[in-house]
This record gives C-alpha cells, sequence and structure tokens, in this order.
C-alpha cells in the first residue's frame, strides 16, 4: 500500500538484479542491525494486557478483540483437493493458539463461512484447548429455501455443534436479517425461533443475538416490536459507516442498542479491508498524527472507544494481522475529541471517494455465471485508490495506468470470470449485506474496460 | 568477407522474421513486417509486381542470394546443416551430385497447376516461406509465449507490467502436424544434404534458378589457380560444383560464398565470368520424395482435444464463497465459415492464402485459428470461444504478405460484414435458466441485438434478443460473452462473399 508502483521493464530488471544483491548480503548476515534502526517494530505482542468487557449478567470477561473466522488462510491451489477442506488447517491452528496465549477468547463463524469449512476449522484448532478459554460463536445460517424448514434448520444447528466439537454455544446468532417478511418466513412462522428459545432456556445456547444487515424500520421493529427478548446484537460498524452508511447509519444502531443496555458485537470494523487500504489524502491525515501507525490501527481504536461493544471481530488472515490488531487493543487507549474529529473527516473523505463498497464477504458466490464478483471489484477499488485511474486519454500517465490496469485485470481475474460475462440475471443482488447494486456496478466497470480497450492511444 | 556479410544479413533477416511470428503484442510485426511482404510466393500471390521485379533483378545481379539471406526456410536449413558440421566427422561431407531436374521441374508444375485450380492450400505445403510460417507459429512461438509468461509471473511478483501472460493453446492440431512433419522432412534433408529441399522440391529455388543461370556476378573457378583438391564441392551445401570440370550448376547455387572462403588457393571469386560454365544437367528419380501425402495422411488421425466440465446451473448457493465451474465452449456447427474481414470472402481468401500462419499468431483475442478442411487446409478461420474480433484491432489484415487479407482501417472495419448473428431459442439461458440475461445485446458495437418482451403487451414476461442481421458484422462479441455454455445461444454464421453495412 502506500507508494503507487510503477515499474518500467528497465526497473524491473534492475530490481531483479537489486533483488540477488540483498539475497546476497542477507546471507553474509551483516544487516540485522540495520534493520532494527529502520523497522517499525513497536516491541513485544503483550500476553496479559487485552481489554475486557463483560455481559450485563455476567463479570466472565470477552476480550475487546474478537476473532471471526470468515477469511481463513487457504491453501495453495496446487495442494487442495476435491470435496475436501481448501483451509490450511495449520495455519489456523497456530494463529488461534497465538490468539488465545494473548488474550483473545471470542471466536467467531458460521455454516456458511469459507464453502463451509470454517466451523470444522474452527473446530479442529479449539480442540487442544480448555472449554473454559474461549467462547464460541455461531449462526443459523439457512439463506437456501429448502433449509428454511424446523428440520432442516435443527440439523445445520446440531451440526455446529459436532463441527465446533462443544456441547454448548456461548453466542448463537439468527444470520444477517434485515427484513421482516423473509425473517417472519425463516424463523418465526416455521417455530425455529422457539425451538432456539428452548435450546436457551436449557442451557445449549447461552446468549442468543441476531446479526443485522437490512432496513431502519426493520431494525427499529425489531428493538420494539417484536416479543422475544435477544441477548445481543451484531451490527456492521467503523468510522465511515458511522455516519456515512450505504444503508442505516452505526450511530443510530449503536446509541439505539447502548440505550436498551444490549451488548454490542461488531463486524466489519474494516470495511471488508476497505479501510485498510485507504487513499493518499486519508493516509497522511493518519501520518500526520503517528506516521508509524496503520490505518487498521485507527479503524480497530474508533470500534473499541464505545463502552457499550462487547467485542470487536475482525476476520484476520495473516499472523501480521493478529498481531497488530492484539497491539491495538492491549489495552485500548480511547479516542480525544480531535482523534474522533480527524476520524469523522477522513469517513467524509472516504465517502466521496467512488470506491465500490465490497467488503469481500463472498456472500454473493459462487456467482451462477462464473464470475469473480469480489475480484472484479477489489482491482477495480485498488486502481481508484492507488490514483492509477485511466480516465483521461490526454493525461500523460494514460498509456502506463492503462497497461496497468488491463495486464493487473487479467492477472487478478481470469477472462471468463470478468465483468463482461455478468449476465445481469440479479441473483447476487439480494445477497449482498452492503447493498451494492452488483450487476449495475459490473456493467460499469465493463464498459470502462471496454473503453480502455478501444483506447490504445498508441 | 562476402560469406560473412552473407551470414550476419541472414541471421538479421532470420531472426526478424521469426520474431514476426513469435511477438504477440504486434509491435515487431509493425517494424519489419515488410520482410514477410519481400517473400516470394506471398508477392506473387498479392500481385505484388515491384517485390517481384525486384527480387527477379536481385537474382538476375547476384544469383540466389534470395534462397541464403530472404528466405527464412533456405537460412533455417542452413542452420541445421551448421549443427551437423559441427560433427568433426561430417564438416566435409558434400559433394557434387546432378540436378533431379524431372523432379524439379515437376514439383513446379505440379504447383503452378494447384495455385491455377486454386488449391491454393495444398500447393502451400512445399512454398518454402509459408512452411516455415508454420513451423514458427506452431512450434516456436508456444515455447516463446511459455517463457513470456514464466517472466510474467515474475514480473507479477514484483508488482511490474512489464511482462503479461498470454494463453497458449493447441490452434489445430492439423497445422501442428503438419508443422511437425515439414520440420521432420526438411531437417532431414538439411540434415544429410544441405539444400536438397531447395534444389530439388522448393518451387521459388526452381524458378530463381532460371533466372540465376545468367547472373551477373557468380563464384567461378579460376582453372589456372585451382589445384584440384574439389575441397570447394565437398563443402557445397548445394551439390552444384562438379570440381573435376570445374563446373559449377548456377541454377542451384544459392551463392552462400563458402566455396570462396574455402578455397585455399584463391582460385574461386565472386565476378563476372568471362566464360560460362554450364553444367551438364542428366535426371535421375533417387531423391527422397517430400512426403507431405503419407504425414498428411497421419495428421488426419489426430484428435482435437476438447475438455468438458460440469454444467454450470442457476441454483441457490447454501455456503459462501467458491466459484462456479466454467465449462469450456464448444465450436458450433457452422454452415458457412467466418474468415476475417479485409479477406472479402471465402473464395478470395482460398485463392491467395498459402497459410504462413502469420495472422493467427498476430490475432491478439484468440480468433484466427488454422482450418482443418481439405480444401482450405490450414487456412485461417474465425471462431468466436476465447475471444470475438475485437474493434480497435486490424492486426491480421496488416500483416498478411499475401494480400489474402486486404489492409483495412479501422473504421472501415466497422462497416464489412463477414457474418450475422442467428439466436437459438433453445440455448438461451432465459428459456433454460429462467432468468434475465441481455448481455449479447449489451455488447453489441453496432446495436444490431435488441432485448424484446416475448409478449408485447406485457413488459414482465421474459426478454429475447432480436438480431437485425442486416447491422450485425459478425464480430462475434454475442457469441463470446453468451452465457449459455458449451453451446453459445447466439452464434455468427459467415458470409461467403463480405458485404458492406
Amino acid at each position: 500500500m502506500g507508494e503507487k508502483k510503477k515499474v518500467s521493464r528497465r526497473d524491473f530488471l534492475q530490481l531483479m538484479g537489486a533483488g540477488a544483491a540483498v539475497t546476497t548480503a542477507a546471507l553474509a548476515g551483516c544487516s540485522t542491525e540495520k534493520a532494527k534502526e529502520l523497522s517499525t517494530d513497536r516491541g513485544e505482542v503483550p500476553t496479559d494486557k487485552m481489554t475486557y468487557r463483560h455481559m450485563p449478567d455476567s463479570d466472565r470477561p470477552i476480550s475487546l478483540l474478537g476473532y471471526g473466522m470468515m477469511r481463513l488462510p487457504v491453501l495453495d491451489d496446487d495442494q487442495q483437493e476435491e470435496g475436501k477442506s481448501h483451509i490450511d488447517q495449520d495455519e489456523v491452528n497456530s494463529l488461534v493458539d497465538y490468539a488465545i496465549a494473548h488474550g483473545v477468547n471470542y471466536f467467531d463463524t458460521s455454516p456458511r463461512y469459507c464453502k463451509g469449512f470454517s466451523e470444522q476449522a474452527l473446530g479442529i484448532a479449539l480442540s487442544k484447548h480448555k472449554r473454559s478459554e474461549f467462547v464460541v460463536a455461531t449462526k443459523l445460517s439457512n439463506f437456501a429455501t429448502e433449509d428454511q424448514t424446523l428440520e432442516a434448520s435443527i440439523a445445520m444447528y446440531r451440526n455446529s455443534f459436532k463441527q465446533l466439537r462443544v456441547d454448548y454455544i456461548d453466542y448463537y446468532l439468527l444470520h444477517a436479517i434485515g427484513e421482516k417478511e423473509n425473517y417472519l418466513q425463516r424463523y418465526v412462522n416455521n417455530g425455529v425461533l422457539n425451538f432456539l428459545l428452548n435450546e436457551r432456556a436449557a442451557g445449549r445456547i447461552k446468549y442468543l443475538g441476531w446479526s443485522f444487515h437490512g432496513t431502519k424500520e426493520f431494525f427499529d421493529y425489531m428493538l420494539n416490536e417484536q416479543p422475544v427478548k435477544f441477548d445481543f446484537v451484531q451490527i456492521q460498524m467503523n468510522y465511515k459507516d458511522w455516519h456515512y452508511s450505504q444503508e442505516v447509519n452505526a450511530d443510530y444502531l449503536y446509541h439505539e442498542l447502548a440505550k436498551r443496555n444490549i451488548p454490542v458485537v461488531i463486524m466489519e470494523p474494516l470495511l471488508g479491508g476497505g479501510l485498510a487500504k485507504v487513499n493518499h489524502k486519508v493516509l497522511a491525515m493518519f501520518q500526520r498524527i503517528a506516521p508509524n501507525l496503520s490505518p487498521a490501527y485507527w479503524a480497530f481504536r474508533f470500534c473499541g472507544h464505545f463502552p457499550g461493544v462487547l467485542t470487536v471481530l475482525s476476520g484476520m488472515t495473516y499472523m501480521e494481522h493478529l498481531q497488530e490488531n492484539i497491539r491495538t487493543y492491549s489495552p485500548l487507549e480511547p479516542l480525544s475529541d480531535d482523534e474522533l474529529a480527524m476520524l469523522e473527516k477522513s469517513a467524509k473523505l472516504i465517502n466521496e471517494f467512488p470506491l465500490i463498497g465490497c467488503t469481500h464477504c463472498e456472500y454473493c458466490m459462487p456467482c451462477p455465471y462464473g464470475l469473480d464478483i469480489p475480484s472484479i471489484f477489489a482491482h477495480y477499488n485498488k486502481c481508484l485508490n492507488e490514483g492509477t485511474f485511466a480516465d483521461d486519454v490526454t493525461n500523460e500517465d494514460y498509456r502506463t495506468n492503462r497497461r496497468a490496469f488491463l495486464i493487473g485485470y487479467d492477472r487478478k481475474v481470469p477472462r471468463l470470470r470478468q465483468a463482461d460475462h455478468c449476465v445481469g440475471c440479479g441473483i447476487c443482488k439480494p445477497k449482498c449485506p452492503q447493498r451494492i447494486n452488483i450487476p449495475e456496478e459490473m456493467q460499469a466497470i465493463d464498459r470502462y474496460v471496454e473503453k480502455l480497450k478501444q483506447n490504445p492511444n498508441d | 568477407m562476402l560469406r560473412k556479410i552473407r551470414i550476419i544479413l541472414a541471421a538479421i533477416f532470420f531472426i526478424a522474421i521469426t520474431l514476426c511470428f513469435l511477438d504477440f503484442t504486434g509491435t515487431v510485426s509493425h517494424y519489419l513486417g515488410w520482410m514477410e511482404k519481400l517473400q516470394f510466393v506471398p508477392a506473387v500471390l498479392a500481385l505484388n509486381v515491384g517485390v517481384v521485379l525486384f527480387l527477379l533483378v536481385l537474382t538476375l545481379l547476384f544469383g540466389r542470394v534470395y534462397c541464403s539471406v530472404i528466405c527464412p526456410m533456405g537460412v533455417m536449413q542452413d542452420i541445421i546443416s551448421w549443427l551437423h558440421n559441427r560433427k568433426k566427422k561430417a564438416r566435409v561431407r558434400f559433394g557434387y551430385t546432378k540436378e533431379k531436374r524431372v523432379l524439379r521441374y515437376g514439383f513446379l508444375a505440379v504447383f503452378v497447376v494447384l495455385i491455377v485450380m486454386g488449391f491454393t492450400s495444398i500447393a502451400a505445403l512445399i512454398a518454402p516461406y509459408s512452411a516455415f510460417g508454420r513451423i514458427a507459429a506452431n512450434l516456436f512461438a508456444p515455447v516463446y509465449a511459455w517463457v513470456n509468461n514464466y517472466l510474467a509471473s515474475i514480473a507479477e511478483h514484483y508488482d511490474s507490467y512489464a511482462f503479461y501472460s498470454v494463453d497458449v493453446w493447441l490452434k489445430s492440431g492439423i497445422s501442428l502436424a503438419v508443422a511437425v512433419a515439414t520440420l521432420l522432412v526438411v531437417g532431414f534433408l538439411a540434415w544429410r544434404g544441405g539444400r536438397t529441399y531447395c534444389n530439388t522440391v522448393c518451387p521459388v529455388g526452381t524458378v530463381l534458378g532460371f533466372v540465376s543461370r545468367f547472373a551477373f556476378l557468380r563464384p567461378v573457378i579460376n582453372t589456372e589457380k585451382c589445384v584440384g583438391c574439389t575441397l570447394c564441392a565437398r563443402k557445397c551445401k548445394a551439390s552444384c560444383i562438379d570440381a573435376k570440370n570445374h563446373s559449377i550448376d548456377y541454377s542451384r547455387c544459392v551463392a552462400c560464398m563458402d566455396c570462396i572462403g574455402n578455397c585455399s588457393s584463391g582460385a574461386i571469386t565472386y565476378a563476372r565470368p568471362s566464360k560460362v560454365a554450364h553444367a551438364k544437367a542428366e535426371t535421375k528419380g533417387d531423391e527422397p520424395k517430400a512426403d507431405a501425402d503419407t504425414s498428411r495422411r497421419s495428421f488426419l488421425t489426430l484428435a482435437s482435444l476438447f475438455a468438458v466440465g460440469a454444467a454450470v446451473k442457476a441454483q441457490e448457493s447454501k455456503v459462501d464463497g467458491g466459484l462456479a465451474v466454467i465449462e469450456d465452449k464448444k465450436i458450433p456447427a457452422r454452415k458457412c465459415k467466418i474468415t476475417p474481414p479485409g479477406s472479402k470472402g471465402i473464395k478470395h481468401i482460398t485463392q491467395h492464402c498459402t497459410a504462413c500462419q502469420l495472422c493467427v499468431a498476430a490475432c491478439p483475442n484468440g480468433v484466427l485459428r488454422p482450418s482443418s478442411d481439405l480444401s482450405t487446409l490450414m487456412q485461417p478461420e474465425m471462431s468466436y470461444e476465447r475471444g470475438y474480433c475485437r474493434p480497435e484491432c486490424n492486426r491480421c489484415s496488416q500483416v498478411c504478405p499475401n494480400g489474402a487479407i486486404r489492409p483495412i482501417r479501422l473504421d472501415e472495419k466497422t462497416s464489412i460484414q463477414i457474418g450475422h448473428a442467428v439466436w437459438i431459442p433453445e440455448n438461451c439461458i432465459v428459456n433454460t435458466d429462467g432468468v434475465r440475461c441481455g448481455n449479447c445485446a449489451r455488447h453489441c458495437p453496432n446495436g444490431a441485438i435488441k432485448m424484446m418482451p416475448k409478449d408485447e403487451n406485457d413488459p414482465e414476461s421474459p426478454w429475447f434478443p432480436v438480431v437485425d442481421a442486416e447491422r450485425c458484422i459478425g464480430c462475434g462479441a454475442c457469441e463470446y460473452v453468451c452465457p449459455a455454455r458449451p453451446f453459445s445461444a447466439i452464434y455468427v454464421e459467415g458470409n461467403s462473399k463480405h458485404r458492406e453495412v
């Protein structure tokens, strides 16, 4: 991130040469001291300084950093086997071990995540830890119509116990609700909610809650009108969505819940990594305050700042992400008013930037016509963010930017999975929790690509 | 000295022409494409009088330097023969043989008759430039592309856009088999006897041989200086020096200057001969035949490869993530094949194309590939499984040295109708999957396809594509982006004669 990368053929060859030289130097073993001087190392990752919160009815500490199991590390393509889990289990084990050793104890998964292999991977990783060392959250993720019967829902619920290798579930959620009709059909009219309430009474579910992606009316309905008392709610919250959400602003969601003393679990604190890769103006604002701290640091501090927040979920794929987030919350440093104002300003700038709000959650996938929707959005956003957008033929950078966009596009997305193959069937549209009009955006990107292809400007 | 100049020039031509076949970016052809246009058979077929006259005059002045320098097939044989020379025992392995006149003229006559009758693609099997083109496009180009792809993967690692990856795919089994067979036969002949192909089979060699007999400058043996060592004859890859009689068969001499460099007594000079040496030609038929017939039979048995993936259907997913399997598209059975814009139609391209594969190698969209039909064997035809004939590209028309695909401008291309789209309702996902689509209409560059409701009074009824065949130019955008697999629900039927829209 950061520096715009424009590497010409000559630079590239030099780079390769330099790479070889560096390797040689490193092999000679003379560079350790230099490296320390240049690094932005913040010392050892603390093991005992994690900030904890708790449920209103219990003193059980819950780590402010929660581990989301939606973006787990996967095996290389050549190691994956058809029909078997594609997840890099060894890596997951060491991430989970590390998290627990450094005070993280909340783990969130779902039967849908990672092509359906997330629960299994988490179950294996947790199996060597004592049950008292962690709490686990999973969901009733019955999106497909034929799964929305009582029997199929119970089967999904019971399977979660088997996959997670537990005899009770700490936090159980109704997955991604957002609209009344659908909610009633999916959970209420078929008796599923009653079943879950009984399970809660029997102690096999400690806390029952719901995760929200939807309209304000429905949110209000859930809090004010429907009769069941839920223990917690999971919402999408971050400094951008605070006042500039696609649907309902997070400050409204949070304050309504806090008012009622309902603990809030936060998802998308980074907007699917979107707030980790911000544009240069925002980056400059952050670095003026602290040159060595990343955009992710600010995003996490923002979420942790609010006392009604129980835990902030982060889908950490890499050890470095895990370490950085543990640091941010060990312990949490609340934001000053100036810092809050700065984040508010950043949110405004980010909102003005025409990025597509994809969080790479892959709920839309697989697209039946083979498109790789998140990767297409990611490439498009990356070029916008890095300022390498080739929109003006008369611009002197046009040819370089055009080349970078088109070659990068082919590298990131195979030809047959690119935007021009979107048929506009709209199957993906209702699945997107960010309410992106995927077909429309696909066709807009396709028109942009077509324009680039047809204007080589040689 | 003369020999060195010949080698340097030959190397330049050979590398440049080969690069034209290898480079997929179009840059090399842009600057060096004139070298392809200098080739004899293409120039004749393109009725390029200037080039043909130039080559004839060149030969009349200097002998068959064309064969030693300009012809990539000739140079390739020299390279193969030179590799054999590196074995010590094989350094002096040639010797004078008599001209195989019946074979030579026989091949030329068959070649001319086939071309006049319109079987250019069959005749082209022995045409030197196109035979070399098939070898370069089918055998060298994939290797080049693989190396490029390897570099591209390194470049990607360093976030550089210096190299980009390209698809390598089997464009035609027949064409590949012919290329292999040609390389084996010509390679064997060159390894064994130097320029046997050039002086027995090659129609261009025979034609230029008529002229080179009377060349202004030729290698001449000075009988006063000659010590009769016969080294020149044993080193002559054209086997045309009769050392005993101090005579050279100038119809076969390719002016390679090897004899001049090798003569220890300086008896051979490249000069205006005061006395013309006549080689006494006798006919003998023991030369190995280029066994194109048998090889053609063997490649016909080659199976085409098509991997069939699992069917894609619009269905409710139960888990997040993952990619749907994409089934490979199959080539529809077109009643009339599609030929590239600029080729005017099937008749014109069939008569003018020698199947050198330069256009196939140049096509950046995976559209052109060699034909498998016997009547148009290995000549280019179009299909749209991997891409379509994009509006910003006219490369095939720019590179064609034969005039088989006439040069066209991009604005001309938008009004040349090479075919027209046909809709197949049974394949259309509007009918099979019950979803909305319209991808064909969205991508039609000429606005020839419009989506219309099935029931004119009910806009909620399914919308299907309506093709205005008059406005369609046959570019294949609709066929390429059509989501129906393995057969597109909309495909292009070729026009036997191209039209203006």
